[in-house]
């Protein structure tokens, strides 16, 4: 008995528990967020969104993926092959990894190491070559230009977003995840988004991070890689089956890690907003409030003209991302904090 | 500089006025109809494809094939035929074939009818796997009706009229049974 608990304790088995927990959690969110994101869609537009299949149309993820995975693989003459496999392939993992550093409890992280927060910006750049490599890899000139939209996109919010992130370790002094959340202990206006007191446009850190994080995800308004309007599907259109869902849910997993970013990195985690039993449940929350706004901000805006978002970016986020760096570290430096 | 900050902010603040519309909408009842599980009350006044009008007294139809509305249809679309029952003063429609591939749903022929023997039904529902479907017997459907209704038993017009005319005319719809028996 001691020595199966021991084994079960032991620490490979715990990475396999927590390898399985994440892999089943997100697939589970990327199908459902579907789900919310119809719901969604259906209640910002006045009409009730899916309600054929199953209860409320809560069988619709089902559904759509057994239709998914039922359809032909096509790979089209022409095509880079291998890359044209490999796109998909590197979407994913990233987004899974990342999960890996996330404290969604006080001592629930499958790993609690001291450079989370770099590891999580080092993985989240390889989705944007996954895209890349799926649109240049596809022959075909919508992809193409979608793929070279992507990456002038991303290259343009990488930069206000890794602002706004030394800002916060500026802030914090330290890159472990669940560090930053014990920090943020007690009622609210502990957080990191109400910490005025270190640097007064806290508030305006938030925004331009949760901006950015819209923009890495390809969300509207800023999904310049599925112009539909425009470009098809974008870097997309020439993926099927379950290379086009592997895609689809990619984005939802990097929602999903966008918004758990957003939930340590400024909203206290898995602390309670009224300093009473922090945990899991609280962290849960706030992490769908912040995917419930980003559904919110798809169904209400509408896309931007592509010069429009790069404007956006290097004339307003890049420099006011810039000042506050400047001042929250002018700020430490003159107050000692 | 002063002037570029006041663009941002009030760009801001149109993006959170728009959030807040959005917002209002969600909590909002959804406005729109669930078709097959609910429809829509059809106006009286919806012209769907023609149909005879059966006459309440005798409950047959009204129409005794005088031909105006083929004669006025632009498309061509109507064959009426009539026979002339036994007994009888005037002709009844026996077949009256409606090409509703054809139909533009002028309304010339329920114009042109003398004795408003013909309408507009207010059918929508139509589909069909074959272009055959829509090539339709007014005067068998007005029988089907009548069956279905539990008017008649059997189409009378083309049965042989009971011996005396005018009794029969009058139990038509009253006395439903006997006609065939007798």
């Amino acid at each position: 008995m001691q020595t199966l608990l021991t084994f079960l304790s032991s620490e490979p088995i715990r990475l396999l528990v927590a390898l399985v927990a994440i892999m089943s959690f997100v697939g589970a969110n990327a199908a459902y967020l579907v789900w919310v994101e119809r719901k969604g869609a259906g209640r910002f537009q006045r009409r009730p969104g899916p309600t054929e299949v199953g209860w409320a149309g809560l069988l619709q993820p089902i559904a759509d993926a057994a239709k998914l995975l039922s359809k032909q693989l096509i790979v089209p003459p022409g095509v880079d092959r291998a890359l044209f496999r490999l796109a998909p392939v590197l979407m994913m993992p990233p987004a899974l990894m990342s999960l890996a550093v996330i404290p969604w409890g006080e001592s629930l992280a499958a790993r609690d190491i001291n450079v989370g927060l770099l590891m999580i910006f080092a993985f989240g750049s390889i989705n944007v070559m996954a895209i890349m490599l799926g649109g240049w890899s596809s022959r075909n000139k919508y992809a193409i230009m979608s793929a070279a939209r992507v990456v002038s996109q991303n290259v343009a919010y990488e930069i206000p977003m890794l602002l706004v992130v030394i800002t916060m370790i500026l802030v914090t002094g330290t890159m472990n995840l669940n560090e930053i959340v014990r920090q943020q202990a007690g009622p609210f206006w502990h957080w990191n988004l109400f910490r005025v007191w270190v640097n007064p446009l806290m508030p305006v850190t938030f925004l331009i991070f949760f901006i950015c994080m819209l923009a890495e995800t390809n969300r509207a308004p800023f999904d310049m890689a599925e112009a539909e309007s425009e470009l098809v599907a974008g870097a997309f259109t020439e993926y099927s089956s379950m290379g086009f869902g592997v895609f689809f849910m990619a984005e939802y997993a990097n929602i999903l890690l966008g918004c758990a970013l957003g939930t340590v990195l400024f909203l206290g985690g898995w602390q309670s907003p009224i300093g009473l039993w922090p945990g899991v449940f609280w962290f849960l929350l706030k992490l769908y409030l912040l995917v419930f706004s980003v559904v919110w901000i798809r169904w209400t805006f509408p896309r931007t003209q592509f010069y429009g978002l790069l404007n956006l970016s290097w004339k307003i986020l890049i420099p006011v991302s810039l000042f506050t760096l400047a001042l929250s570290a002018a700020m430490m430096k003159l107050l000692r904090l | 500089m002063k002037k570029t900050a006041l663009e941002i902010l009030q760009g801001l603040r149109s993006l959170l006025i728009g959030l807040r519309i959005t917002l209002r909408e969600f909590f909002k009842p959804a406005v729109t109809v669930h078709y097959p599980h609910e429809t829509l009350k059809i106006p009286p006044r919806f012209r769907g494809h023609i149909e005879l009008v059966r006459d309440p007294e005798t409950g047959r139809a009204i129409c005794y094939s005088c031909k105006l509305c083929e004669r006025a249809c632009p498309s061509d679309c109507i064959t009426v035929d009539g026979a002339k029952l036994e007994g009888a003063k005037k002709k009844s429609v026996t077949k009256y074939i409606l090409d509703f591939t054809k139909c533009s749903l002028c309304g010339s022929c329920v114009e042109a009818c003398r004795d408003s023997a013909i309408r507009f039904s207010r059918d929508y529902n139509l589909a069909g796997l074959s272009k055959d479907e829509f090539v339709m017997d007014l005067f068998k459907k007005l029988e089907d009706e009548a069956r279905a209704a539990g008017l008649r038993e059997a189409p009378a017009a083309v049965e042989p009229p009971p011996a005396p005319a005018e009794s029969a005319r009058t139990a038509g719809a009253a006395a439903p049974a006997p006609l065939k028996t007798s």
